[in-house]
């Protein structure tokens, strides 16, 4: 009874000096992992790297006198070329290629979409692909979080300070070349983020699982990056070898059959899976691990480890209408709206969004095979939508399992009479860009003389779909889905076909006669009872 | 009045816990079949998984019980008082009509029950236990080349849900018919059975 009592009556500050000491425990142990990633060289002293840069070209020029490889491994990857073609289906893709929901499409907007490219100056479609120097390390290789590439610069960072945008007021400081170069080292979540963070022209927009909460995650948010845990990097599963990175939208790898990657062991599969590390058995244990084990015939990891996207308080846009676009302010003026969170859901420039955050994503059987609507496709619209992109898979092929998906919703501008969709010239300071001029029929001209398409002249809007698969954002086991959230009739995998899922489905015609036989036992036993009573008290 | 040492304690024993663990399984189990919400599906479906195992442990001791003891006759159909027993159920229980049965510890049973449990025995406890494995062994059934399909066999478990349900009804009605409304119950209690004089009912 007294040392129970002794016990609680630790002061208060006792908590305090506990939780300090585990916080400097959890920092040291944060400084001892980062030591183990220290790299064996400081930039700072290389004679090479001392000197004031004026340009990117001039850093890269530098790196290249040691890294004499480098440029050339980065200009045989997607990340520089954006360009793919898809062995499985002969499609051409490629951001450089497709067209999507979002901001629709690249090339007669080159000098602003290249602000994501690893090149300097892909401005248009003379850029030059051979040359060493226009790769671009530092965007990947910066440390300082202080490198920054602007739209409209055509890939390059401000070399001077910039008004970004031009008559805004706000000024973009110029990058210090010198100390960005000197301070050079790994790929970091910041840096991959600086454009996957932002794909589809902002925080989060595009993906839904990938968005600048993923900068410094908790553990809830994502268990792998949990930057005060086992801080993964991007490049933790998206093991790069030679500049080549691991993991492809366009061809993904949607069941993994493989075995857990053993260091030592020739395996070419792909790294950036699930199974690649936890193996085909992950969950360890008897009874009910081994019935979730069950499961990854048919489910793929995502679907039950990452109930939502969007959780880091970064709203993802669920659909967009471009149909919308160009209304102005009462001054006559291109205007924003808001929502109550602040966060814009109209732009004169863009039309309507709808932001979802934390949202349940949509299932689908995926088996890794995607199609694209590409330029000069017609529109099929015998849905009443016409999908971007086509995702294979059904219960039988042997080759799907059920994936996460963020669907995303757009109405966008396609020729009516081509039935072609359109790649609208939006960016740019000229008299045919839309964002400038508000007029479609002058932009889309523009556009698809760029793209070397054709145009009838006439614009109309169409409804637009597509799928994005969900990787990221990982959550804690704790908080994974529950079995009853798909067990169940109406719940998360209510539209899936082709498998039995107990709790969901059931015959209705044994439960007609099941209940009727054992309702009409229950009856007769009231009935036969009742007579009893009746009689004997009789 | 007389008392007869009817239900051994292992029987009890046994009879009482497959009670407890069948209903449990009754009560997860129409969970797991979607009929309703109670624990949530995960934890219905981790607790139907243990009661039965369970279940099938005292079913391996019950089935050697039976053979060591010869206990198993008591489960031979015959068809003799078959017609008198329905006969009674279905009137002459109304009328204090005497029971055609007499029960003594080497024919604890009526035909009606011989029958009953025999099917029990023979009929849903196999269609169970066989579906209700093939259920929780499915993939592995599978990966050795079986092209077994969970649709099937989830409902042949709901089918032998369903006789397991009706007969539960019946068995818990039919235990009121005895010398008094909860002599059986208490048979089933104490092990003694209060049964019917021989001379009960026939008037001086």
């Amino acid at each position: 009874m007294t040392t129970k009592r002794s016990i609680r009556r630790v002061p208060p500050w006792r908590g305090l000096v506990l939780a300090a000491a585990l916080a400097g425990g959890a920092l040291a142990g944060s400084a001892a992992l980062a030591a183990t990633k220290a790299s064996t060289a400081d930039h700072g002293k290389f004679k090479e790297l001392q000197q004031r840069f004026v340009s990117g070209p001039e850093v890269t020029k530098a790196c290249l006198i040691c890294h004499t490889e480098a440029a050339q491994q980065v200009h045989r990857t997607k990340h520089w070329s954006w360009e793919f073609l898809n062995p499985a289906t002969d499609q051409k893709l490629g951001k450089k290629n497709v067209i999507n929901n979002f901001c629709i499409s690249v090339p007669s907007n080159y000098p602003f979409c290249t602000s994501c490219h690893v090149g300097y100056g892909w401005k248009d479609a003379n850029f030059d692909f051979t040359a060493e120097e226009n790769v671009d390390c530092l965007v990947c290789h910066d440390t300082t979080g202080s490198y920054r590439k602007l739209p409209g610069l055509a890939g390059h960072p401000p070399y001077e300070d910039t008004e970004i945008p031009p008559g805004s007021g706000k000024f973009a400081k110029a990058v210090d070349l010198t100390k960005v170069a000197q301070k050079v080292g790994r790929t970091s979540r910041d840096t991959c983020g600086a454009c996957h963070f932002f794909g589809g022209g902002g925080d989060g927009v595009k993906h839904g699982d990938m968005d600048s909460s993923l900068a410094a995650p908790d553990k809830e948010l994502d268990v792998h990056m949990d930057a005060t845990g086992l801080d993964f990097t991007c490049g933790t599963c998206h093991r790069t070898s030679s500049h080549e990175v691991p993991g492809s939208r366009y061809t993904p790898v949607a069941r993994d059959t493989e075995g857990a990657h053993i260091p030592g062991r020739e395996d070419d599969s792909l790294p950036a899976t699930c199974p690649a590390c936890h193996g085909q058995a992950p969950h360890k244990g008897g009874g009910h691990a081994a019935k979730l084990n069950d499961h990854t015939d048919v489910v793929a990891c995502q679907t039950c480890h990452i109930p939502q996207i969007a959780r880091g308080g970064v709203a993802t846009k669920m659909s967009w209408d471009w149909s919308t676009a160009g209304q102005m302010g009462p001054d006559g003026k291109p205007m924003l709206k808001k929502d109550e969170a602040g966060r814009v859901i109209y732009d004169s420039k863009k039309g309507d969004f709808v932001l979802g955050e934390n949202v349940v994503p949509e299932y689908r059987w995926f088996n890794g095979e995607v199609s694209y609507t590409l330029l000069g496709d017609t529109v099929d619209n015998h849905e009443g939508v016409t999908r971007i992109n086509r995702l294979g898979g059904s219960a039988t092929d042997g080759k799907s399992l059920i994936w996460p998906m963020k669907v995303f919703v757009g109405v966008q501008p396609y020729d009516p009479v081509n039935r072609t969709l359109v790649t609208p010239h939006t960016a740019g300071n000229d008299d045919t860009a839309y964002w400038k001029n508000f007029g479609w029929e002058k932009a889309i001209k523009t556009g698809m003389q760029v793209s070397g398409a054709a145009f009838s002249g006439q614009v109309d809007f169409v409804r637009t779909e597509m799928s994005w698969p969900i990787t990221h954002m990982v959550a804690p086991k704790e908080n994974a889905v529950r079995c009853g959230e798909c067990h169940m009739q109406g719940g998360r995998l209510e539209a899936i076909g082709g498998v039995y899922i107990p709790g969901r489905d059931a015959n209705p015609l044994i439960d007609l006669f099941g209940w009727l036989m054992a309702g009409g036992a229950l009856l007769g036993a009231l009935v036969h009872g009742g007579l009893r009573i009746v009689r004997r008290n009789g | 009045m007389e008392r007869i040492y009817i239900f051994k304690r292992f029987e009890r024993f046994w009879h009482w816990s497959q009670a407890l663990l069948i209903i449990l399984m009754m009560v997860t189990g129409f969970e797991i079949h979607g009929t309703y919400t109670l624990l949530g599906y995960g934890d219905a479906s981790e607790l139907h998984t243990s009661a039965a195992w369970a279940l099938i442990a005292l079913w391996v001791f019950a089935i050697f019980w039976h053979f060591t003891t010869g206990e198993w006759r008591q489960y031979i159909p015959t068809t003799e008082n078959l017609v008198a027993m329905l006969r009674y159920y279905l009137s002459g229980i109304f009328t204090h009509a005497p029971h055609p049965f007499r029960q003594t510890q080497l024919r604890k049973h009526n035909p009606l029950q011989r029958l009953a449990y025999l099917g029990v025995k023979l009929l849903i406890n196999p269609l169970i236990w066989l579906s209700g494995l093939a259920y929780l062994y499915y993939n592995e059934i599978n990966a050795a080349g079986f092209g077994l399909d969970l649709g099937v066999v989830a409902l042949v478990h709901t089918v032998g849900a369903f006789l397991m349900l009706a007969f539960l009804v019946v068995h818990v009605y039919v235990i009121t018919t005895g010398h008094t409304w909860s002599s059986h119950l208490e048979a089933m209690i104490t092990g003694w059975e209060e049964i019917d004089d021989p001379q009960a009912g026939v008037k001086p």
